[in-house]
């Protein structure tokens, strides 16, 4: 299976946490990547149980990717959430310093001009 | 200004307790998320991607200035010193904690606000033309009648549970600052040959998934009836909207599939039922009583002179964001949210306070929240248009571009929004740094770039000169582009011309069309008018540039 986090938002102000090592963390770099089938089911009963306990709301696991050693969210939206709006640097996680460097390169990379281009091949699949 | 009643301030009093209650139980574990999520949303709550999200309401679009003194006062003390204008006229915090909110809202309730139906199925807050009261062209003021839906739609225990939310807008003049024919159900004020005034009912109107133009049910509903013929409608919409999927349940859908001989049919039959019954007319007193707060303030006998300013911005500004008045001697001026670089619609809380002051100042009673995510003070004199031009100046409010192309509608998109699939505002902000040249704004001139961040289409890009889509191509954001849309009384849905773009290409292909506009227009013509002339083809045959060449 593909490398995983589990993640949710804490119930009493919403911010975004990571499952490590039976509990919850604000970081993502301090999250547990979860290798196996297995280890990731059992994580999410478990964050289940938190959810039960009113610590946190919509657990869910999300796809991650190594590179050079540094893991990165595969899309967008856990980018984002795990550095705060990109629009605004001086707010939530990357202005509490918590997202982990490898993010903060990689998003970068993704800002600058020339960046995704197109594929080389265009499809209309997308459904609007 | 609308000024609540025992009833209203008492009611709202009450919510707020009840959510408190409502909040305390979910965080000792006594409601379940399943069982809160339904009252948290009942009261504009909304878990985003970094934090909770709390929509207030502004009726109709009109605040007072201590009514912007707390939205201030909220975004310091329980969120990160910002707000957010909407598409709908309403305000949004994104990082408000959920154990902040009940005090949150009692302090809103103090000014006579509260985030009650801001979310959930049912009628939402009821939007107006931001001109109201003020523009040369209306009938009549329309935000009684919208106020009068309000207090109607406001718990009306048979439209608590409709098959999905429903969205209603008030206008009065030929032309259409509302969006009119995107909304399930608009209401258009007109005055017949006999010089009477009714009501033009539409419904059907939507953007989002599978967007459609309105069409009309009334052709002319009379004052007392006016309730009455709403009700009719949400009666059908109630009893036959779809409500086995969640993507046709929409009464566009509805509107649509039975055909408007059809739906006017069972609307009357409805109609006929209801007064029948008689109890659903609108007292004349009771309309005079409302219509009473709207009251216009007295406009004293000015000079039309222009305006002059030694400042060399002020013409500029003037030019723009500036507007006929139906008195002599009196502009409406608007209060861009769209500084070049910005993020549209926000505002920070220094800048709210600010404003307030300066309503004060100038002896001005309310502001406007446009759709199109500006602010608007309705009644300025002349006068005064340099000193409050010098006072916006000084808080960065005093962007000219208003209806010019850096004048973009953006939704939240990815950088806020759970549902978004691609951000919106980073987008908007790489084209407004590029037409950021004001000359070159005014050579292409009017141009409304309406962006979302997914197909919900809260960013109205269906109705945009040029609309921008933002989808998610594998966890990587793409761009659809789409040409000819329009909200205003030429409605039309935009297109969508091809393959999406990517991220760094969007801007670019925004740029190829505009030039390729320049070079096809006609005089005096206006974007939306060069593309109804030569249709998608020209435009697209520039927007790919190489890598149409290279696709294909």
């Amino acid at each position: 299976m593909a490398l995983q986090i589990l993640t949710a938002n804490r119930l009493i102000d919403g911010d975004v946490v990571y499952w490590h090592a039976g509990a919850w963390v604000e970081a993502l770099g301090e999250a547990d990547v979860l290798a196996h089938e297995a280890e990731a089911a059992a994580a999410l009963d478990a964050a289940n149980a938190s959810v039960a306990g009113n610590l946190v709301v919509k657990p869910y696991l999300f796809d991650v990717r190594k590179e050079n050693d540094a893991i990165i969210p595969v899309k967008e939206r856990e980018i984002i959430r795990a550095m705060g709006p990109s629009v605004h640097a001086d707010l939530g996680k990357r202005a509490e310093g918590s997202t982990p460097a490898s993010i903060l390169k990689a998003a970068a990379a993704r800002d600058q001009p020339g960046a995704s281009p197109c594929p080389k091949e265009r499809d209309n699949e997308v459904s609007i | 200004m609308y000024r609540y009643d025992e009833f209203d301030a008492a009611f709202v009093a009450e919510r707020v307790e009840q959510f408190r209650f409502q909040v305390e139980r979910r965080l000792k574990g006594e409601l379940t998320e399943d069982q809160f999520k339904p009252l948290r949303l009942m009261n504009g709550l909304y878990l985003q991607l970094h934090a909770y999200m709390l929509r207030i309401a502004v009726p109709y679009g009109t605040l007072s200035a201590p009514q912007l003194r707390m939205l201030g006062r909220i975004a310091r003390k329980y969120d990160k010193g910002y707000g957010h204008f909407t598409t709908r006229q309403n305000i949004q915090f994104n990082w408000i904690k959920l154990k902040d909110v009940p005090d949150a809202l009692a302090d809103l309730a103090s000014v006579e606000m509260h985030a009650i139906q801001t979310s959930g199925n049912c009628i939402r807050n009821v939007t107006a033309d931001h001109f109201a009261g003020a523009a040369a062209d209306e009938v009549e003021d329309p935000r009684p009648t919208a106020e009068l839906i309000r207090q109607w739609s406001s718990l009306h225990p048979e439209f608590v549970f409709l098959p999905r939310k429903f969205k209603i807008a008030v206008i009065a003049s030929p032309h259409d600052r509302a969006a009119l024919r995107f909304h399930d159900a608009a209401v258009e004020i007109v005055r017949n040959e006999a010089g009477e005034t009714g009501y033009r009912i539409h419904v059907g109107g939507g953007m989002g998934r599978t967007p459609y133009l309105s069409y009309v049910v009334g052709d002319f509903v009379a004052r007392p009836d006016l309730l009455a013929f709403l009700e009719a409608v949400m009666r059908v919409y109630n009893e036959n909207g779809r409500r086995d999927n969640l993507f046709k349940a929409r009464i566009k859908i509805l509107a649509h599939a039975l055909g408007q001989d059809e739906m006017r049919e069972r609307t009357l039959r409805e109609f006929k039922e209801i007064k029948a019954q008689g109890f659903l007319e609108v007292p004349e007193a009771e309309r005079k009583r409302i219509e009473a707060y709207f009251a216009p303030p007295k406009f004293e006998d000015l000079p039309d002179d222009e305006p002059q300013s030694p400042d060399p911005d002020f013409a500029a500004w003037a030019g723009t964001n500036t507007h006929r008045h139906r008195a002599a001697g009196h502009a409406i001026a608007t209060i861009s949210l769209k500084p070049i670089g910005g993020v549209p619609g926000d505002i920070g809380a220094e800048q709210l306070d600010a404003l307030a002051d300066l309503l004060d100042r100038f002896g001005m009673d309310e502001i406007r929240v446009s759709h199109e995510q500006n602010l608007i003070l309705p009644h300025v004199k002349k006068k005064d248009l340099p000193a409050i031009h010098a006072r916006l100046k000084e808080l960065k409010l005093a962007t000219p571009n208003a209806g010019l192309i850096t004048d973009i509608i953006a939704c939240p998109g990815l950088d806020y929004c759970d549902l978004a699939n691609a951000r919106s505002i980073p987008v908007a902000q790489d084209i407004a740094r590029r037409f950021a040249d004001l000359g070159r704004q005014h050579d292409i001139g009017e141009l409304k770039i309406k962006i979302s961040g997914c197909i919900n289409a809260c960013g109205h890009h269906h109705a945009g000169h040029i609309g921008i889509l933002g989808v998610d191509k594998k966890g990587v954001e793409y761009y659809q582009l789409l040409l000819g849309g329009s909200g205003a009384e030429d409605a039309a849905i935009a297109t969508i011309m091809g393959p999406g773009f990517g991220a760094h290409e969007i801007a670019d292909a925004v740029e190829r069309v505009v030039a390729a506009y320049l070079k096809l227009r006609n005089d005096g013509e206006r974007f939306l008018d060069t593309y109804r002339r030569v249709g998608m083809e020209p435009f697209k045959n520039v927007a790919y540039g190489e890598q149409l060449h290279a696709a294909h």
